[in-house]
């Protein structure tokens, strides 16, 4: 029997159709996929079922009853819970207090209970397995933990529906086959989960029902066995895409950085590599194996305590990100939202803001016009979807806020760029345009460091590959002996 | 979630959108016909039409606008500073030390008399610049929050300012220094201030790397921003405009007092705050604080031209200041929801 049924719903924004008169039905005991572009409407379909949008058009029914969640707490005592991509977590509560704030068991003097609630929450952690302290503070916590917090905050609701938006994009593999099996014990108590990804694999993996989503509109649904992945890709996208990773480009060719004994202590240790112009080195490794402590370190954010880095030969001392950007170097952060993005500026800002330290100012006036323009053809050359560039960077889809933050160390003409995690939440056809992108950087000899948690794109992309894991180089594969098998041997072990 | 599929991004200018200081613009027209209507019904003669009063309006409150002029860009960094009225003393006493005539008879240092006005508007402009310096480095070099680094140079800098004369007030300033706090003289600074801070902030490298900074430091500083720097730099920009303030509050009053300022840093984040500018950093111009400093001056002449209680006015400011600051949550839950 259903459980939720979207009738027609429809929304508009200023100048947008997000979504057009969709209908879809959300069984108990399932878990429903909801695949599309980012931009595709899944984002505020969600935002409507969990109370924080209300629709224009259209009805929900929960149980056969009209719903009409006014806020999120409406939605939760309805029984919709919803996690959202990113985290709204107190960083300086401990995990409990995050976990039950507004709900902690109390006494009739109105102090907290404390012994129960820490009681409680191990409980809740237990079934998540998840080995983590009640009592610490939250955020000291790594952000796979901080993501299952946040999902165990949503299960203490014990909801009839649960909505997951990206869930595992923070996590390890092995972090997200600990999901799974939670998922699908909830599943077997009746539980409905809508579950939003643009990892192919998990879908088919964890969903029964998928329904994709394009400009708003519902293109179809089916059980998951019927579907392949070529077929989603197509529903996705609205046309064929030939390939998913751009073909090897030709050999690298000098070296252009060279690591040597490289040390951030507590975070990685003896970490020595080249990395040649043209040559794209990918770094694979679990969340926490000291690949970003290490992208951190070689930009200056977090510069290294020990060992020597080398640029074209010369010794530098990269001790901080402007350092770093004077010989070369650029970085697209892991996070857009923490390190990336500049919240409530234009696209223009967003784009421009580390090229001025070089070009593009007279006697400290920005040249605006030579500057709109380069920032004009650098946003047709990424395909960036937006209005233009006084659009606010908060209105575009993730996908197209990384084509812009890529486009900003493009702008800088970099020899040798990071990218930590390029594609993380970002949907298939800007992930393609992206891994396009990265192909004809290191064809032109720009030296690419590619940091990726994704084994397809570490595979599909790199010419060799570093594997780290516990703050140590375990292994360096060429492009022809990796496999995702070897790799996982050399991460995990 | 809500781009047009497809469009073309576009290089020129978005067309014709209202200025965001459109919505305070208005409060302030309304402000002042409110007084005009108000004046016709009670005290039997216009408000605005009045050229003496409004030069007075704007005078009075010329003073508090070089300071926000200032406080506007520290609050775009998400910082604030607290220092300015007492920076506004001690610039003040020290301005004022130098610019006393021979005819004084217990001159602060009797040997330096009758100075060319330059000096003591360059050693108040120097002071402010080095108050200001030593918020941002302590906020920069120690991360110390800037609420905390600018308190404690507000209780320092109000000390230096009764310690410099032992309490003592410096009167007997020349003619010359005078002039520079006399007539419009201040309005015209004050105008220039604001004009030239805006241009820096609207089309220079200085202002991109300010807003980018109060949006997101972190960002800031991974794009390759000199995050401590700059900070310094804003902040010694803001403690000179504080200097500036001083010597206009010395000149005016003709005379150098440790009590001086007391409160103009409230005023002055008052009028950034109704003119836009958000305390979460950011965002924020210039405009919008001449506009907020004007309201200020609209209401404070309002009451004394309806002769209405002062008590009555501070009142009614506070209200005002309130209602700007729910106004900019107003508007940027608004925004969020449209995510």
């Amino acid at each position: 029997m259903d459980l939720l049924e979207l009738v027609n719903v429809g929304k508009t924004f200023p100048g947008v159709t997000a979504l057009d008169g969709v209908s879809l039905r959300f069984r108990r005991g399932t878990v429903h996929a909801l695949v599309g572009e980012n931009g595709a409407g899944k984002s505020t379909l969600m935002s409507i079922i969990a109370g924080l949008l209300p629709p224009d058009t259209g009805e929900l029914r929960l149980e056969g009853r009209p719903l009409r969640p006014a806020s999120p707490r409406e939605a939760l005592e309805s029984g919709i819970a919803m996690i959202h991509q990113e985290l709204n977590l107190m960083p300086f509560m401990s995990v409990a207090e995050n976990i039950w704030i507004g709900r902690e068991p109390v006494t009739g003097l109105g102090f907290v209970r404390h012994r129960e609630l820490r009681a409680r929450t191990r409980e809740l952690l237990a079934r998540l397995r998840l080995d983590v302290d009640p009592d610490a503070e939250l955020g000291t916590l790594s952000i796979a933990h901080r993501q299952m917090v946040e999902i165990a905050r949503a299960l203490s609701h014990r909801p009839k529906l649960l909505i997951m938006d990206e869930p595992t994009s923070a996590l390890t593999e092995r972090e997200a086959q600990q999901l799974f099996m939670v998922i699908r014990e909830l599943k077997a108590q009746g539980t409905a989960v809508i579950y939003i990804s643009h990892r192919m694999e998990e879908l088919f993996a964890i969903a029964d029902e998928i329904s994709v989503l394009r400009d708003g509109r519902h293109v179809g649904t089916d059980a998951a066995r019927n579907l392949s992945r070529d077929t989603l890709i197509r529903m996705m996208v609205g046309r064929e895409l030939h390939r998913l990773f751009p073909a090897p480009p030709p050999p690298p060719g000098a070296v252009l950085l060279s690591v040597h004994e490289l040390c951030r202590e507590g975070k990685f240790r003896d970490v020595s590599f080249e990395l040649h112009a043209g040559e794209i080195l990918g770094i694979a490794g679990l969340v926490g194996s000291g690949r970003s402590a290490l992208a951190a370190a070689l930009f200056g954010v977090a510069p290294p305590t020990s060992g020597t880095v080398r640029i074209a030969g010369d010794t530098v001392r990269l001790d901080s990100p402007s350092a770093a950007m004077a010989h070369g170097l650029g970085f697209v952060t892991e996070d857009r939202k923490e390190s990336g993005c500049f919240a409530g500026l234009s696209v223009l800002d967003n784009l421009e803001i580390s090229v001025l330290s070089r070009e593009l100012v007279r006697c400290g006036f920005v040249e605006a016009r030579a500057a709109r323009l380069r920032c004009g053809s650098m946003l047709s050359h990424l395909r960036v979807k937006t209005r233009g560039l006084d659009e606010r960077i908060d209105n575009l889809s993730g996908g197209n806020q990384q084509k812009v933050l890529i486009g900003r160390w493009l702008l800088t003409r970099p020899r040798i760029l990071i990218l930590d995690e390029p594609t993380r939440g970002v949907d298939v056809g800007a992930k393609a345009e992206i891994h396009e992108l990265i192909a004809q950087l290191a064809a032109a000899g720009t030296a690419v460091l590619l940091i990726s948690s994704e084994l397809p794109e570490v595979l599909g992309m790199s010419h060799r590959i570093l594997v780290m894991h516990e703050g140590r180089i375990t292994g360096t594969l060429a492009r022809s002996e990796a496999d995702p098998v070897r790799i996982m041997e050399l991460a995990a072990r | 979630m809500q781009q047009p599929a497809g469009n073309s991004p576009s290089t020129a200018p978005h067309a014709r959108r209202l200025p965001p200081e459109l919505g305070i613009l208005l409060v302030l027209a309304g402000l002042a016909l409110t007084f005009e209507l108000l004046g016709w019904a009670f005290v039997g003669h216009s408000f605005l039409m009045n050229g003496q009063r409004l030069v007075v309006m704007v005078l009075q409150v010329a003073v508090i606008g070089v300071i926000a002029v200032g406080v506007t860009q520290v609050i775009i960094t998400g910082g604030i500073d607290l220092s300015s009225g007492s920076v506004v003393a001690l610039t003040a006493m020290v301005a004022a030390s130098l610019a006393q005539s021979s005819d004084a008879a217990r001159a602060v240092y009797p040997s330096l008399t009758d100075l060319p006005v330059i000096v003591p508007l360059a050693a108040g402009l120097a002071v402010g610049a080095l108050a200001g310096l030593v918020n941002g480095a302590l906020i920069a070099w120690t991360s110390i929050p800037p609420f905390i680094a600018t308190l404690g140079m507000m209780v320092t800098a109000r000390g230096l300012a009764r310690w410099y004369t032992h309490g003592e007030p410096v009167s007997m300033l020349t003619d010359a220094f005078a002039a520079i706090g006399s007539g419009a003289v201040p309005v015209m600074i004050f105008l220039a201030v604001a004009l030239v801070c805006n241009v820096a902030l609207r089309y220079t490298r200085y202002g991109k790397y300010t807003y980018a900074i109060g949006s997101n430091p972190q960002a800031a500083r991974v794009a390759g921003i000199r995050v401590g720097r700059h900070l310094i730099l804003v902040y010694t920009i803001a403690g000179t405009l504080s200097g500036l303030a001083g010597v206009l509050t010395a000149a005016r009053a003709v005379s150098g007092q440790a009590g001086m300022g007391t409160m103009y840093e409230l005023d002055a984040i008052a009028a950034a705050v109704i003119g836009g500018t958000s305390l979460s950093g950011g965002v924020g111009r210039i405009t919008g604080t001449v506009i907020g400093t004007l309201i200020l001056g609209v209401v404070t002449s309002g009451f004394t031209f309806l002769r209405i209680d002062a008590y009555y006015q501070e009142i009614v400011k506070g209200g005002i200041i309130v209602a700007a600051v729910v106004a900019d949550q107003y508007r940027r839950r608004r925004r969020a929801a449209l995510r």
